[in-house]
């Protein structure tokens, strides 16, 4: 944010706007900036998860808008869903119904206030960064469930009570599988976490102890249920319950529940990245290769790799029983990530 | 306790192994063909669009009695005795001036029944399948080139309804 507030002090006469609004005009740019770098990197990967699912079904997926394997198909769809119509069905709760789809996108949009993707390039850098993503993160339930209950629909009420269950659940070993890595930083500051881990790719918490390892498998797991990803989408599971609790929505509104979906799938990816791969250090330590790649694109091409793997991941996979996904989160991984924070404190004291 | 620790195995060796499937596939060459581009190869003697040699036809109607969804129409007059005559390529008199053959290809059924009854084999199924049309009417094609010359000289026709 101070980068971006040098920039804007460059436009002409911006010393003589009054007070309140300069101080609100580097706020607004970097959110413009955040949610335009959000706004590409969904395109791309709208496209890009078409294009794995079809290749790994064999098929060849969009190849013809654009010209290039159908590059802009994501583009035109975008510009098809600004242009349909907004359609209120009429026997919902209208305020509720209006404003479910912005508050599940600010849940995943607030959290890329704390993001660091290079090591000048961030908004702001919390002192509790990693909690306030935590705690921000979940504002998207609230949002999921006030969709289902609005929509007068029992596919939606079913799809966003199995959201909510599924999400508040699947937290709590993500959380504690967070805490492994804090206690090593000692601090909740993404900035100081991804200091942490300079000096190559064995200064990495991914490879530095077993416990964090296993830790980050954990963390990946659940971050998958956190954002209703197959092996997990019981939610909005098409073949059960139409489309879960965006059932109702079209137009813009539905583009809106489309946008935080990869949001937060870019979100937890590029947390992992932080956490677990180093952020924007590279792999090759700055003694042996000067560090010609900017932070920013190494930190993009970290996060991308681990979203083809969930993207990977969701065309091999089929969906779990309600049944079994309570398994997995209660029964298997709580008592393996208490287990990592024991490991891992223990490797922290040595 | 060990069918705990065993099932959690099982699990993961579930996962991996699932996904080593479909990176092998995500390497595979795909199966589709890029329509408009790239056309399927037709297997030899494909039954798509009847097309007639009309100077062949010689108007018996066969083809029109033995189709089952009666969607050939041919009308035809004798010639006068004092024409010139006429003959189809194999030899065979045209003795008939077919004024009307129309085949309703909306009606066809692909069966080729009315390509084997054909006696000079003038009636064939060709290859051609993008005959799409906006209107239906479109689909009826008519291959008759000659014109009658008496208005009431219809002798035979297609076998009449029910």
């Amino acid at each position: 944010m101070e980068s971006v507030a040098q920039l804007l002090e460059k436009i002409p006469k911006y010393d003589a706007l009054p007070e309140t609004i300069s101080a609100l005009m580097p706020i607004l740019a970097s959110s413009v900036i955040l949610f335009a770098m959000l706004a590409l990197a969904v395109l791309f990967m709208v496209w890009l998860e078409r294009k794995v699912s079809a290749h790994i079904q064999d098929r060849l997926g969009p190849m013809v808008v654009g010209g290039w394997h159908g590059w802009a198909q994501t583009i035109a769809d975008a510009l098809k869903l600004l242009l349909k119509e907004d359609i209120v069905p009429a026997s919902v709760d209208r305020v509720l119904f209006k404003m479910a789809p912005f508050i599940v996108f600010l849940g995943a949009f607030a959290a890329y206030v704390v993001l660091p993707f290079g090591s000048s390039s961030f908004v702001t850098d919390l002192n509790i960064g990693i909690l306030y993503i935590v705690a921000v993160s979940s504002l998207s339930v609230i949002g999921i469930i006030m969709a289902g209950w609005s929509s007068n629909n029992k596919y939606s009420l079913y799809g966003s009570m199995r959201a909510a269950a599924q999400i508040v659940s699947y937290e709590i070993p993500a959380a504690v599988a967070i805490m492994t890595v804090v206690l090593f930083t000692g601090s909740l500051s993404m900035v100081d976490i991804v200091r942490a881990q300079t000096g190559g790719i064995q200064n990495w918490f991914l490879f530095r102890n077993p416990f964090l390892f296993l830790a980050f498998v954990v963390y990946f797991i659940a971050s998958l249920a956190e954002v209703n990803r197959t092996p997990f989408d019981l939610p909005e599971a098409e073949s059960e319950l139409v489309a879960g609790y965006h059932t109702e929505y079209s137009g813009m509104r539905f583009a809106f529940f489309f946008l935080a979906e990869y949001a937060n799938m870019f979100l937890v990816a590029s947390v992992a990245t932080t956490l677990f791969l180093g952020g924007w250090t590279q792999a090759v330590p700055a003694s042996i290769m000067p560090q010609i790649v900017p932070g920013p694109v190494v930190f993009f091409v970290k996060a991308l790799i681990l979203i083809f793997i969930q993207m990977w991941m969701r065309w091999s996979l089929p969906r779990l029983r309600v049944d079994q996904l309570m398994y997995i989160n209660w029964k298997v991984l709580l008592p393996v990530s208490f287990a990592l924070v024991l490991g891992a404190g223990w490797m922290a004291t040595l | 306790m060990l069918t705990y620790f065993r099932n959690i195995g099982q699990g993961i060796m579930t996962i991996v192994s699932s996904m080593a499937i479909a990176g092998r596939h995500l390497f595979t060459p795909s199966v589709t063909l890029q329509y408009p581009k790239e056309k399927w190869l037709l297997p030899e003697r494909s039954r798509m669009r009847l097309m007639n040699k009309i100077e062949d036809c010689i108007g018996c109607g066969q083809c029109a009695r033995s189709c089952p969804t009666e969607c050939i129409l041919v009308k035809t007059e004798k010639r006068g005795k004092e024409e010139a005559p006429v003959f189809a390529s194999d030899g065979t008199a045209k003795k008939l001036r077919t004024y009307v053959f129309d085949i309703d290809m909306a009606l066809c059924c692909y069966c080729g029944l009315c390509t084997f009854a054909c006696p000079t084999q003038c009636l064939i199924m060709t290859g051609e399948y993008e005959y799409s049309v906006y209107d239906k009417d479109e689909h009826i094609y008519h291959f008759a080139a000659e014109k009658p010359l008496t208005v009431a000289g219809e002798s035979r026709q297609n076998p009449p309804e029910g």
